[in-house]
């Protein structure tokens, strides 16, 4: 390997861009080379957004991740809309709680994870996106909470310190089921 | 290894300009640069600065050339259709030979176009800045990194020279975080400015600043000097990086994001086999002539890339001289090559062979 293009999609306000964000200083703090990109404009205002994330050894050209080999989708219209960039062998994780149908490919890995649910009852509702984080890098071989805590207080500013375990456990959620 | 952060291209310019001095900001928002006028507003006040949004675009260009007539370090930021309202103010600027540093984070247009990325205000910034003989040194950083490090030198150039510098960068290279070294950034000190307006204590002659000159004569004679200064510049402050140029024998030419697009194409051509290279220009102008002119001695063709209808690629057939075929690879209106497109571009030159 190794470059990882991850594409993070769902509705503005599912923290779809502070997942990317977290996923690329996880990157940058165990020296990989990372790049982030996010969709911009009218977009981030309560419609759909996305963004994509670039993992990689080497150095990064492009930051546009057309083709992911991992497709995280929080809600429909992204799953309609991306569902078919994503690369033979690949990766979708899909939030089952909001997307009620199944992925119509064959070719590639799929996770159905009820994030929305799992974070309601676990009283976080706010924190759907880091479950499906967790699932994710448990699913990747790279779930180390060493690692995620040390990203984690880079993108969890220290006035909001209580949310960086809140944070963890909702990936820990992710990560278990 | 200095720490990095991962930045937003547009905070990286904002954090850089403030590296390099910079006190004075004046912006008007638009997207794609909202960010270089937010990061700004929250920072100025902490340091002493001045932060400003004007009432207009306009408004913000002459509050620069006011700041910047007294020597401190000033700039301005926009984004295609606001950059064209800065024009009048950028021709002032060169009339009255003014340092100031002024970002172009380009969007689609023509008009008021769209707010994805474009490179589309080329000819704009390297040709047509405004009315007059006169030239700004445009900048085209291709990484976060050089978001942060071009403004820091365009500050740097803009004193040295009494003029103009431009960062011309686009939607995805304001958009985009990458991680970033702020602490490795090294600001020279800026020089004397004998001509500024800084009150003269009764020590001496009143400084003026103008660019009024209603005899000609004298208004031939300070085209002449400056453009002499160009001619330094040309030969001095020219800028680019090679990419596998070694063995190329296709070459494309490509700045700022489409660089970057490119870069993959070439990975996958060379897979392939087929010898491809790229001069990325980081001056726009002066233009990398000199390097394009050897090039066109060695390779076979050129392929121009650009997120335009085709602007460098005219810079490019003049370096060139016409030696060589150059053909165009592009995207308009938003839209962005991706490396698909490039790669058949290069097999196409390929089996051109020389055509």
């Amino acid at each position: 390997m190794s470059t990882k293009q991850m594409l993070f999609s769902g509705f503005g306000g599912q923290g779809i861009l502070f997942a990317g964000k977290f996923i690329a200083y996880k990157g940058l703090m165990e020296d990989k080379q990372v790049s982030w990109l996010p969709s911009y404009g009218p977009e981030m205002r309560g419609g759909t957004a996305s963004c994509s994330v670039i993992v990689s050894d080497e150095p990064v050209g492009s930051p546009i991740v057309s083709n992911p080999d991992i497709l995280i989708a929080m809600n429909l219209p992204s799953l309609d809309k991306f569902e078919s960039t994503v690369v033979p062998g690949g990766m979708i994780f899909a939030d089952s709680t909001l997307i009620e149908r199944k992925v119509a490919r064959d070719d590639v890995q799929v996770f159905y994870i009820p994030a929305t649910q799992l974070a309601s009852d676990n009283g976080t509702p706010t924190l759907a996106n880091m479950i499906i984080v967790g699932k994710v890098l448990k699913e990747i071989g790279d779930y180390n909470e060493e690692n995620i805590t040390a990203a984690l207080k880079k993108v969890i500013s220290a006035k909001r310190a209580d949310m960086l375990e809140i944070n963890l456990g909702a990936m820990r959620i992710g990560a278990e089921n | 290894m200095a720490d990095k952060v991962l930045m937003k291209g547009n905070e990286a310019i904002a954090e850089a300009a403030i590296h390099a001095g910079c006190r004075h900001y004046f912006g008007y928002p638009i997207t794609p640069q909202t960010e270089i006028a937010a990061y700004m507003a929250k920072k100025m006040p902490k340091i002493g600065g001045t932060f400003l949004q004007a009432e207009s675009e306009i408004a913000a260009i002459n509050m620069v050339y006011g700041v910047a007539s007294t020597g401190y370090r000033v700039m301005t930021s926009s984004s295609s259709p606001g950059i064209a309202l800065k024009s009048e103010g950028l021709s002032y600027l060169a009339g009255s030979d003014l340092p100031a540093l002024v970002v172009n984070v380009q969007r689609g247009g023509p008009g008021l176009g769209g707010i994805q990325p474009s490179q589309s205000d080329y000819f704009q910034a390297t040709k047509a800045g405004g009315h007059g003989d006169f030239r700004m040194i445009v900048l085209a950083p291709a990484s976060v990194q050089e978001m942060a490090e071009l403004t820091v030198k365009g500050f740097e150039l803009a004193d040295t020279y009494r003029m103009t510098a431009m960062i011309l960068a686009d939607g995805t290279m304001g958009q985009m975080m990458e991680p970033v070294a702020l602490d490795d950034l090294v600001v020279k000190p800026a020089p004397e400015k004998p001509w500024a307006i800084t009150g003269t204590k009764m020590q001496r002659p009143h400084n003026i600043v103008n660019s009024l000159s209603l005899v000609p004569e004298e208004l031939e004679q300070f085209n002449f000097a400056r453009y002499e200064r160009y001619r330094y510049i040309e030969e001095n402050e020219v800028l680019y990086e090679e990419y596998m140029m070694d063995d190329a024998e296709i070459c494309i030419a490509a700045f700022g994001i489409a660089a970057r697009v490119s870069k993959n194409a070439i990975n996958e051509a060379r897979k392939q086999g087929i010898k491809v290279g790229m001069i990325r220009p980081i001056t726009l102008w002066p233009f990398p002539k000199e390097v394009f002119r050897r090039a066109a001695d060695k390779v076979n063709s050129f392929i121009s890339v650009e997120l335009s209808m085709g602007q460098m690629i005219e810079d490019v057939r003049l370096a060139t001289e016409c030696k060589k075929p150059v053909t165009l690879c592009n995207r308009a209106g938003g839209m962005i090559p991706s490396p698909e497109q490039v790669l058949e571009a290069i097999k196409k030159a390929a089996k051109g062979g020389e055509n």
